[in-house]
């Protein structure tokens, strides 16, 4: 073989050799690395700060923080819990950098105010950021929308809701059941109708798959709830005729007072506990449930909400 | 054993966009050079000489064919320590004195630390410079450019030598030196082979030549070989500034400055012309053989060719 | 091998110095006590942090340009100007020229980070009149910036072998911008679907990874760096340079100087 035949192979092996370690290491420092990107952002003094910096790219920018807002919160890196730290200033920083990014402002409502471990647990700041929102694009009905959802789901501040609600309802293009959302709070605020009528607003006016999952998931726990409802009341006529509780649901339809043995939304028979309530198999599936969930029971941080999304 | 053995060397260029014109630049070559020989190498511009000399260097890969120099292929590294190029309109590192860039090439060519100062004094002393060893290259002349070119090829004392139009450049006093140079050179029993399109150099060094034009070897073998198939000419020179109406009539090329006439003509005339001037009673000053140059021989030789490839094409 | 490689190595550094380019040092200088006199007037505890991100940031920018710069020119230069004829009709293998050549321009730009190092630990000095413990990772944070600078050089080298000045500059630069989001690229690799992200994905892991190199951030903070992270920066560094560097080899192996 001639040098340069030598010469070739030897560089061509090595070249290889090396692209595959550089990999293999590039995967090894995402690891360790996950969580220190996005704590850098902590280390920017403010949001104006990066618009500074930004020298004017500020779209791509808005991008770049965007991503890795949705990055993060998604949780796809290396399954570690989500930590809500970082949620408020990385939408920030976003907003402030591209303050028409409408889906911003949607995920700091839905993830921003409510309590651990379904969200951040701020409230007051999702607030402000929608207020922010508002202020800058004052024509956009699904702001107020916000703005009206976390009023009414974390703050359980009705009358603003309904505020905020009627407000946007007026505006171009409002979803139809902003009106009657705005119209029906004095007499149904806190109760399941309404809420699901919130829930499937927000699956309906958005694109984002997190925030379509969340909701799809809570409109799951309501049914649950509302077939609990139904159950438990059936269990009750079951006690009155025999004078005992059923002990499962083949009682139930063995009493005439069902068909056949009803399923929860993930497709499982529900089942009644030795007290006579009425469960669902397994909770870990059904987050955000009021009523189906065994006694002593804490519910785990939510995963994979993207995937109900899709 | 040969000292430059070009075995069917050829190189052809794909151009144009899609790389799919071709264009030849070196047919096949087939060339032999023999040891302490000075051998030119003469064509045209783009007749394909610099082509050859970077194959042998390696700069540029053949498409075909091999050569051999002192019976190792070029493409052998080894091959480098023994031979000397210098390039056309050489150029160097302009931040380095003569001194830094003759001492770099040095020990790059393997000459051993301690005799490299030395050698360099004694290399530029050799080629007329013996003043500039710390001056920046970026205040030589052309001239002086070329000198150092001739110093770095021949610095670590190579069997065989590549110039490419080593007189390039230079006045006559340099060209005169650098000839000297070349035929030292042969003394001490290194091959030199040049690359020139200046005939008068070729015909006064060289044992052999080979010419060469687009692309194309046309003729190899000693100079007197290949002038001597053309026909010769005689100069007359007489007095007076008239012209034999019959001299004319002989083919002759004529020119009177001042009261001298000057003609040349084919040697057969010779006679004819002379019995010319005689009946005008012109007083005949000389008459002398013209010998016949390269030039012609290329005129009459590439010009045939290149209207026979012109038939071709 | 060796001596013909250090020898290309010394001339390019050689060449490097007496084209002016230390003379960048003069300009950081100017630029560091410039900062650290004026954050000295502002205090309210952040000089330490200005100093250290100014400096450092400094330092990295500096050094990417000259390596860019210099590196871009490295083979194509000599091609032109027809320097590469006298040196490739010796004893010298193409691959050693290259090796040289880079080995010159690391040792160019490390002599540089050099001299600035000791800039930013002066500044840090006159605005903090004390070192801390913690300042020894400004040290980890300047060899992950000498990383980079080995990075870039085998990239500058590479373009050099087979494209024009220009061309390499635009190239180089561009993988230095796309180098340092490279961390969002795979994170946006990973949000991609079809044939989108199989291509995303393989340029994600091709590109240089600058953002991991970067920890002026944190060290500005006084935070440490992992052990792991520094073990792994540098195996990917030197594995990055490698392999751009083959590559440069490979086509310059191949090329007619015409």
């Amino acid at each position: 073989m001639t040098s340069s035949r030598q010469v070739t192979v030897v560089a061509s092996l090595v070249l290889l050799f090396c692209l595959a370690a550089s990999i293999l290491s590039l995967r090894q420092i995402d690891q360790v690395r996950s969580k220190a990107t996005l704590e850098e952002v902590l280390f920017v003094i403010s949001p104006k700060m990066v618009k500074r910096m930004s020298l004017g790219y500020d779209g791509l920018l808005a991008d770049i923080y965007w991503t890795r807002a949705v990055q993060y919160f998604g949780g796809h890196h290396a399954g570690r819990a989500r930590d809500f730290r970082l949620l408020a200033p990385l939408l920030e920083i976003t907003t402030t950098l591209d303050p028409k990014l409408l889906v911003a402002y949607q995920f700091g409502a839905n993830f921003l105010a409510p309590k651990p471990p379904n969200g951040a647990g701020l409230p007051q700041k999702a607030i402000e950021l929608v207020h922010n929102g508002i202020n800058n694009n004052p024509n956009d009905w699904n702001l107020y929308y916000q703005l009206g959802f976390v009023y009414y789901m974390d703050l359980k501040d009705y009358a603003r809701a309904a505020e905020a609600f009627a407000h946007g309802s007026e505006l171009p293009g409002a979803h139809p059941f902003m009106k009657i959302i705005a119209a029906q709070m004095a007499q149904h605020a806190g109760d399941n109708q309404m809420a699901r009528a919130l829930w499937m607003t927000t699956y309906q006016s958005t694109q984002d798959k997190q925030i379509r999952g969340n909701a799809i998931a809570h409109l799951r726990a309501l049914q649950v709830s509302d077939d609990i409802d139904a159950l438990q009341e059936l269990v009750g006529q079951y006690g009155r005729k025999t004078g005992v509780l059923p002990r499962s649901m083949t009682d139930l339809v063995g009493a005439g007072l069902l068909r056949s043995i009803p399923l929860d939304p993930t497709g499982r028979p529900y089942r009644i506990a030795s007290d006579g309530r009425l469960q669902v198999q397994f909770p870990d599936e059904l987050p955000f449930l009021e009523k189906g969930a065994p006694r002593g029971y804490t519910a785990p941080q939510p995963k994979h909400l993207e995937e109900l999304g899709k | 054993m040969h000292a430059i053995e070009i075995l069917g060397l050829e190189k052809t260029y794909s151009t144009g966009f899609w790389r799919t014109k071709a264009k030849v630049a070196l047919k096949p070559l087939h060339l032999n050079i023999e040891e302490s020989e000075i051998f030119g190498f003469l064509g045209p511009n783009g007749a394909g000489k610099t082509t050859t000399l970077k194959m042998l260097m390696g700069l540029v890969f053949p498409t075909g064919g091999s050569a051999r120099i002192l019976g190792m292929d070029v493409k052998d590294p080894q091959v480098k320590a023994q031979i000397g190029f210098l390039p056309e309109q050489p150029y160097f590192y302009d931040y380095l004195t003569a001194q830094e860039l003759l001492e770099y090439y040095g020990r790059l060519s393997g000459v051993v630390d301690k005799y490299l100062p030395k050698r360099v004094e004694n290399v530029l002393a050799r080629v007329g410079l013996p003043d500039v060893a710390d001056v920046q290259l970026r205040k030589f002349s052309k001239g002086m450019l070329q000198r150092v070119g001739i110093a770095q090829a021949i610095l670590h004392d190579p069997k065989v030598v590549f110039f490419d139009e080593p007189m390039s450049g230079l006045d006559p006093m340099g060209r005169r030196e650098v000839r000297d140079l070349m035929q030292q050179l042969k003394r001490e029993g290194k091959t030199v082979f040049f690359s020139t399109h200046i005939l008068s150099d070729a015909e006064a060094l060289c044992d052999r030549v080979a010419v060469i034009h687009l692309g194309e070897l046309r003729a190899v073998g000693a100079v007197a070989e290949l002038t001597s198939g053309i026909h010769g000419k005689i100069e007359l020179i007489w007095e007076g500034s008239v012209v034999p109406a019959a001299l004319k009539g002989l083919g002759a090329e004529c020119v009177i400055t001042g009261d001298t006439a000057r003609a040349v003509l084919p040697e057969e005339s010779q006679d004819l012309a002379i019995d010319a001037l005689r009946r005008e009673k012109l007083r005949l000053i000389s008459i002398v053989p013209v010998r016949t140059t390269l030039e012609q021989y290329f005129v009459e030789k590439l010009k045939r060719s290149e209207q026979s490839a012109g038939g071709n094409a | 091998m060796n001596s013909r490689i250090s020898c290309i190595a010394a001339n390019t550094f050689r060449e490097a110095v007496r084209d002016r380019v230390l003379y960048n040092l003069i300009a950081f200088a100017v630029l560091l006590s410039g900062a650290a006199i004026l954050v000295g007037q502002i205090s309210i505890d952040i000089e330490k942090l200005v100093v250290i991100n100014l400096g450092l940031t400094a330092v990295s920018l500096f050094g990417v340009v000259i390596a860019i710069f210099i590196g871009i020119g490295l083979v194509s230069k000599e091609i032109e100007k027809r320097t590469l004829y006298t040196v490739l009709s010796r004893p010298v293998r193409r691959w050693e020229f290259i090796v040289g050549k880079f080995f010159g321009l690391a040792g160019t730009l490390v002599v540089n980070a050099f001299f600035m190092a000791i800039g930013v630990f002066g500044a840090l000095l006159y605005v903090a009149h004390k070192f801390q413990m913690s300042d020894a990772w400004v040290l980890v944070a300047l060899y992950f910036i000498i990383l980079q600078f080995l990075m870039i050089c085998s990239l500058a080298l590479l373009f050099s072998s087979f494209s024009s000045p220009l061309l390499s500059a635009v190239f180089a630069f561009s993988l230095f911008v796309i180098g340092t989001f490279s961390e969002d690229l795979r994170n946006f690799a990973a949000t991609a679907t079809g044939f989108t992200k199989w291509l995303t994905t393989a340029a994600a892991y091709v590109v240089p990874n600058f953002s991991a190199l970067n920890v002026i951030g944190s060290v500005a903070h006084g935070q440490p760096v992992s052990g792991s992270l520094i073990l792994y920066n540098t195996i990917y560094a030197l594995m990055y340079s490698t392999m751009a560097l083959c590559g440069g080899i490979l086509i310059f192996q191949r090329r007619n100087l015409k």
